[in-house]
């Protein structure tokens, strides 16, 4: 009972977040409802044992990629923008497209039949602890996709100064 | 036990409220922050599953996820900086110039 419970309390709370963060009229705030929806779901991640994930979480989501877009929102000056309606003309046109796309989503789920488990279960993982089961597992199988993630975080940082800086006058 | 089918149900109403917010929002900044909403939607279902099925190989790839979103999200919001450079403006259907 007590899970479940604890499940319904993260699933209500990310749901309402993840609304607010896209009907929100200020960006500031949408960006600060973010953040407590990245909290929730670290909480997630720590209910289904994947203490990593929820760490990595709060660091790179949360500490990271929120407050680039704290920077941003307020280096752009938007204060004219919110006296102009929010959403684009055709908006209807958006909400029916996502109310189809769940639908479709939720169909196909029924149909989903679960592999048979594979090695790591829980014993295993506590016993190894999560964070030496993950490196274990990332520097030795997946080791050349992990090379691949670092030449797209350097392909990140030349495009974004490529990007962002000012044009010299010639 | 919490069912399997409960987190892939949270995961898609996560995703779907992404891909509406992206398509009904004005504001560029806030449809870029859709997008994370989405790979957040992606991250919870890769997650549950990879506890469900014992298999560590959902938590690398929400890994990876993570590390390209961080990637994204610094490219996207350099192209809104260029952009507010040149137009001073962040709604997207005030950029109309490569419209066919």
């Amino acid at each position: 009972m007590l899970p479940e419970l604890f499940f319904a309390y993260f699933a209500v709370t990310i749901v309402l977040f993840s609304i607010f963060v896209v009907t929100a009229r200020n960006p500031v705030h949408s960006v600060l409802w973010m953040l407590l929806l990245f909290f929730h779901i670290a909480g997630l991640y720590l209910f289904l044992n994947a203490e990593f994930i929820a760490a990595i979480q709060i660091i790179i989501y949360a500490g990271a990629i929120l407050v680039l877009y704290l920077f941003v929102v307020f280096l752009l000056n938007l204060r004219e923008e919110l006296k102009i309606y929010r959403f684009i003309g055709g908006w209807p046109s958006g909400l029916t497209f996502g109310i189809a796309l769940l639908a479709v989503i939720i169909l196909s789920i029924r149909s989903f039949i679960a592999a048979p488990p594979g090695k790591y279960s829980i014993n295993l993982i506590r016993e190894e602890t999560h964070t030496k089961a993950l490196a274990k597992l990332l520097y030795t199988d997946y080791l050349f996709p992990f090379e691949i993630i670092s030449v797209i975080l350097l392909v990140a940082i030349v495009g974004v100064i490529v990007l962002a800086k000012r044009r010299l006058k010639t | 036990m919490v069912p399997l089918n409960w987190y892939m149900l949270l995961s898609a109403v996560v995703f779907t409220i992404g891909v509406t917010g992206f398509l009904m929002r004005r504001n560029i900044i806030i449809m870029l922050m859709s997008i994370e909403l989405m790979l957040n939607g992606v991250n919870i279902n890769l997650v549950a599953l990879s506890h469900y099925l014992q298999d560590m190989r959902g938590q690398i790839l929400t890994f990876f996820v993570i590390s390209v979103a961080a990637a994204e999200a610094a490219i996207g919001l350099a192209i809104i900086i260029a952009l507010f450079r040149n137009k001073a403006t962040a709604h997207v259907d005030e950029v109309q110039e490569m419209k066919g």
